[in-house]
This record gives structure tokens, sequence and C-alpha cells, in this order.
């Protein structure tokens, strides 16, 4: 176990001075994410252009350190990509978080995967692992835009 | 039995919780067990195991009456008239949601009105939600005041000729507040109305006499006691359980079943159906006479101090603020740190032992009131000690650092 691991200071900085918090104009895709457990909760907003590109995401909620700077790591490296570019981060960063050592995809640069590996440290704390993936959980649910509610009990 | 070394009587403190001592401060969530507890139900399981109230032999019956000895134990800690006022379940959840279904079932009518606070468990709120829907009852919620109590007054006012129960918390989880339970029952039965108590965080903290508090309903949480977990008791007036209907059908709870009718039990079968947690009630009879061993007004004393001590250094501790500032609190400090989230607080300090809950605590009402989405809560039991406090201040000075506060 390695506090200085969990509380990098990317983490620490995302979490004081989240990027991208609010609702951004004229989304046209949403869903929101709670943790029952503890109360965390998030409102992902985007906006998919007719390329299917992500012009903006946003999201508005509430949470510890681990969850305010995952949501807005998130949203930083997820704006400009397209929605199967974006599927394949998510998909690159839940498994990293679940059982990979490293990410796989070739769509982010090498120092946007740093920033991402940053969240990593979560995987000595499986009580936190939550913090970090509910917000990506709930951006998948906004590009399918099911309108499904995330809860991380499911 | 001292108090001042009662940590020894817990094995748990003899082990190393990832390299560290021990410090637990979630005794609210849940106790830990005195040696006496575990070893009786080792024993039981290894020398006098059987299944009760059903078989006629030996082992059968011995185990039928230790199960029994346990509810006249529990009889008198909390002053029953009746041993038969003392019901089995699997915990105070289960406690609340037999006499809201039951209640429910047997004198609420569509628009009757039941009254809790918004100091209430979970537990103590959704039971009562199901009747919304299957019942058309309405819930009304008796508001807290700035220091996190429920005056008498807020209780008085919620009152309509509609209200049928109060259902209300003896110790609040989160803010500590005591509330008068003997007051407000005394209130509401001038006006008719049932008096349901949550009385998971009174049991292991305060002083139980159902004669003196009056109430109708009384739920405990045995494995906050220092007892088993998957246990605990409901205390109702007899005139009550006899005249409520059962709760959940089974073995055990009949009279005589035939194709086309069916009788039930007396009590207290009537309300234990199936096989109940057998080990874990013989073993809660030495939960009780270890908390009488140590002495209940000791129990409050030595938390007192605690609490008072805690209060003033967290009080000290500038960016910390507490939640509640009760007239009368016990055994529980909740707070929140200024930039710090609570699960943050609460990893961190895990990290030199320090275990405390961070989150809503099954209160979401009330914090949706206090405007926060969760708080960081350190609970005490008997084993705690000012040397744990400091240890959570030093903690939570850990946080500062780390965010850099
Ligand atoms: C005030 C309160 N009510 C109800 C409960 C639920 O009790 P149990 O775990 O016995 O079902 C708890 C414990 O979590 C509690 O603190």
């Amino acid at each position: 176990m390695n506090l200085k691991e969990l509380y990098q200071e990317i983490i620490l900085e995302h979490g004081k001075n989240p990027r991208n918090l609010g609702k951004t104009e004229n989304f046209n895709k949403e869903a929101k994410g709670n943790n029952p457990l503890c109360g965390d909760n998030v409102h992902v907003y985007l906006k998919l252009n007719d390329q299917r590109k992500v012009e903006d995401i946003s999201f508005e909620g509430s949470g510890c350190a681990i969850s305010m700077a995952s949501a807005s790591i998130m949203t930083d490296l997820i704006k400009g990509k397209s929605d199967n570019e974006a599927k394949e981060i998510i998909e690159d960063f839940l498994g990293m978080i679940k059982e990979n050592p490293e990410l796989k995809n070739n769509i982010l640069k090498e120092d946007d995967k740093t920033k991402l590996m940053c969240l990593s440290g979560v995987k000595q704390y499986p009580m936190r692992v939550k913090c970090a993936t509910l917000s990506w959980h709930t951006l998948v649910s906004a590009m399918e835009n099911d309108g499904k509610e995330i809860t991380t009990e499911s | 039995m001292n108090i001042n070394n009662i940590k020894k009587e817990f094995p748990i403190f003899e082990e190393k919780i990832q390299n560290n001592d021990l410090v637990y401060l979630d005794s609210a969530n849940s106790s830990q067990k005195p040696k006496v507890v575990l070893d009786r139900i080792n024993d039981f399981y290894s020398k006098q195991f059987s299944n009760v109230g059903r078989s006629i032999h030996y082992l059968a019956v011995a185990a039928t009456n230790l199960y029994e000895n346990t509810r006249t134990s529990v009889q008198k800690y909390i002053n029953a008239k009746d041993k038969n006022e003392i019901v089995f379940t699997k915990g105070a959840t289960e406690a609340l949601n037999l006499v809201a279904n039951t209640l429910g079932q047997a004198i609420l009518e569509p628009n009757d009105e039941i009254l809790i606070t918004e100091l209430e468990h979970h537990s103590n709120y959704v039971p009562w939600h199901f009747l919304r829907k299957s019942k058309n009852i309405k819930i009304k919620f008796a508001e807290i005041n700035e220091d996190g109590d429920i005056p008498i007054e807020n209780i008085e006012k919620e009152i309509t000729d509609k209200t049928k129960v109060i259902a209300i918390t003896h110790l609040s989880n989160v803010t500590g507040a005591v509330l008068p339970i003997k007051e407000i029952t005394q209130l509401a039965h001038s006006k008719g109305i049932v008096v349901v108590v949550d009385g998971c965080q009174g049991g292991p903290h305060l002083k139980l006499d159902m004669q003196d508090l009056g109430c109708d309903f009384y739920a405990i949480s045995c494995h906050k006691m220092y007892g088993p977990t998957g246990l605990g008791v409901l205390y109702g007036k007899k005139k009550w359980l006899e005249q409520l209907p059962p709760y959940q059908g089974g073995g055990g709870m009949i009279n005589d079943v035939k194709k086309d009718r069916i009788s039930y039990g007396e009590l207290p079968n009537k309300y234990e159906a199936g096989t109940m947690a057998t080990a874990q009630v013989i073993a809660f009879d030495q939960s009780i006479k270890f908390l009488e061993s140590i002495g209940i007004d000791n129990i409050i004393k030595h938390e007192k101090e605690l609490i008072e001590y805690g209060q003033e250094i967290l009080k000290k501790n500038n960016s910390v603020k507490l939640i509640g500032n009760p007239k009368e609190r016990g055994g529980v400090l909740s707070f929140t740190v200024e930039g710090v989230h609570p699960h943050d607080i609460a990893t961190i300090l895990d990290e030199t032992g320090v275990a405390i809950r961070a989150g809503h605590h099954c209160c979401q009402i009330l914090h949706d009131k206090l405007g926060i989405p969760a708080s960081a809560r350190a609970s005490l039991g008997v084993y705690n000690t000012k040397d744990d406090l400091d240890k959570l201040n030093e903690g939570i000075n850990n946080c500062k650092k780390i965010f850099d506060l």
C-alpha cells in the first residue's frame, strides 16, 4: 500500500481544479452515475457532432479526489476524439484498472497515457476502484444514450 | 471489569492490521467482539450443537434452554415485562421491517401518516416507504434544528389527527443526538399514536429501560452490542405482538396446519419462523453478561469523557467541522475536513490502522439536509481510549499535509 502512489501530484491537482466542470452548452448526450455506497455522483454531458466526433464534453458532480480527478482527466482526453476512439480508450482504461499492467491503445499520446496511468494507484485499494471508474461507466452510458442511470452496484 | 484495560478482552486488538495496531473507530457500524462471545460460538458448535425447539433428544432440549436463556437475559437487560416481548430477528433492519409490515397490515388505513425524522437511518425509512405504495400511507419528517437535534416541538408540530405511528431513532448514528424518547412517547400516547424506536445506537451506548421509555416497539442490533452478526432483537409490547399478524411464514411459527386452514403459534414463536440464528442467540447471552460486568453507567461515563475529549481536539483542529452539536451526544463524532473528501480521509487514516467510516452512513436524507454528499465518522466503543482519538487527529493532520492545506 502506498498513499503516495494513490495521491500523485496530478491527481491532487486535477482533484482540486477539475477541468471541464459544468454543463456544456448544446450537449446532445448525457448520463448520470452514482455510487450508492458513498454518495458520489457524476453527470456527464457531451456533444457528439455529425462526424461522430466528441466536440465537447463536461461533467458535474461531487466526490473524492480520485473520482474528481478521474472525471477531469477523462474529459480532457476524450475531447476531440471520434466515438470509436473514445470507446477504445474507455475500454483500455477500464481494462487497465481491472487487470492489465499497461494501456494498449495507440490513440493517446505517451504523456496522456502517463496521466491516465496515475490513476492506477487505486488498484491497491479495492474499495476505491469504483471512485476511479464511475465517470467512465457513466460516459459509456451517455454515448450509448440509453439514459440508464449508472450505479456502481450493478 | 475495569474499563481502562478492556481492550485485552478483544482478540482483534492483538492482530496487526496491515502492520499497524488497530485503532477501531467504526463501532456505530459494527462493534468488535469480546473473547467470551467468540468462545461461546465455538463451544456451542463444537460441544452442544443442535437445532432448537423441534426435536426431543438431549442436545435439542439443552440448546432450546440456552436459546431461551438469552431471551430472558435480554428481557432483564432492557427491563421488558415479559420474556415473550422479546423476538429474535436477523438484525434491527428485519425488526423494523417486521413492525412496519405488520402495523401496515393491521392498523394503517390509506392517508394515515407515519412521522419519522430527518435523522433516520434508511432502515427506519424504507420499510415505511413500502407502505406508501401498498397502502397509500403518507410519511412526514420531523426536522432537525441547527445542532442536529430533534427537539420535541419539532415532533409535535408535525402531528396531525392522521398520525398513527411515530418511528424515531434513540441515538443518531450521524450527529450522535440522543432523542427524548420518554417525552416523545408520552406525547404520542396522549394522542393514541404508536411509538417505534430504532434502538441500534441506543443499545450499546444508553441505558435500556422499556418501562421508563414506555415505547411500543424497540429495535436492537446485536452486532453493535458486542454480539454476533446476523442477529437483532425486536422488543414489542405484548398487546401489540399478540394483536398483530405474523410476518414470515414457515416452520416453528405455526400451531396447526391443514389443507384449508392454518393457525399460528403463540409468542414468541409466532415471529420466529424457520431455523433461527441459534449460535448467535446463545452467544449473545455472553455479550449481555459482558455489558453487565462493566455496567452501563460506567460505559456511559467512559464514552462521555471520550466524546468530550474528541470534540475538544477536533474543534481545535482548524479545517475540521463537526457535524451537529446536540445537547446530549452519544458515541459518534461525524465531521468534514475543508478541502478533503471523506473518502480520501478514510483511505489516508486506514493507512495507519485508523478505521473510520466515510459516506452518508445510510442517512441520505440527513446529508441532503446538511447540504453535504458525505461525511467522515469516528464512532466509539467500550475499548476506545483518548489515545485512539489522538491518532484520529494525527491522521486528519496527515490528510491536510497530503492535500497541501
Ligand atoms: C441507526 C441505525 N439503524 C439501523 C441500522 C441497521 O441495523 P442492522 O445492521 O442490525 O440491520 C443501523 C446500523 O447500520 C443503524 O446505525
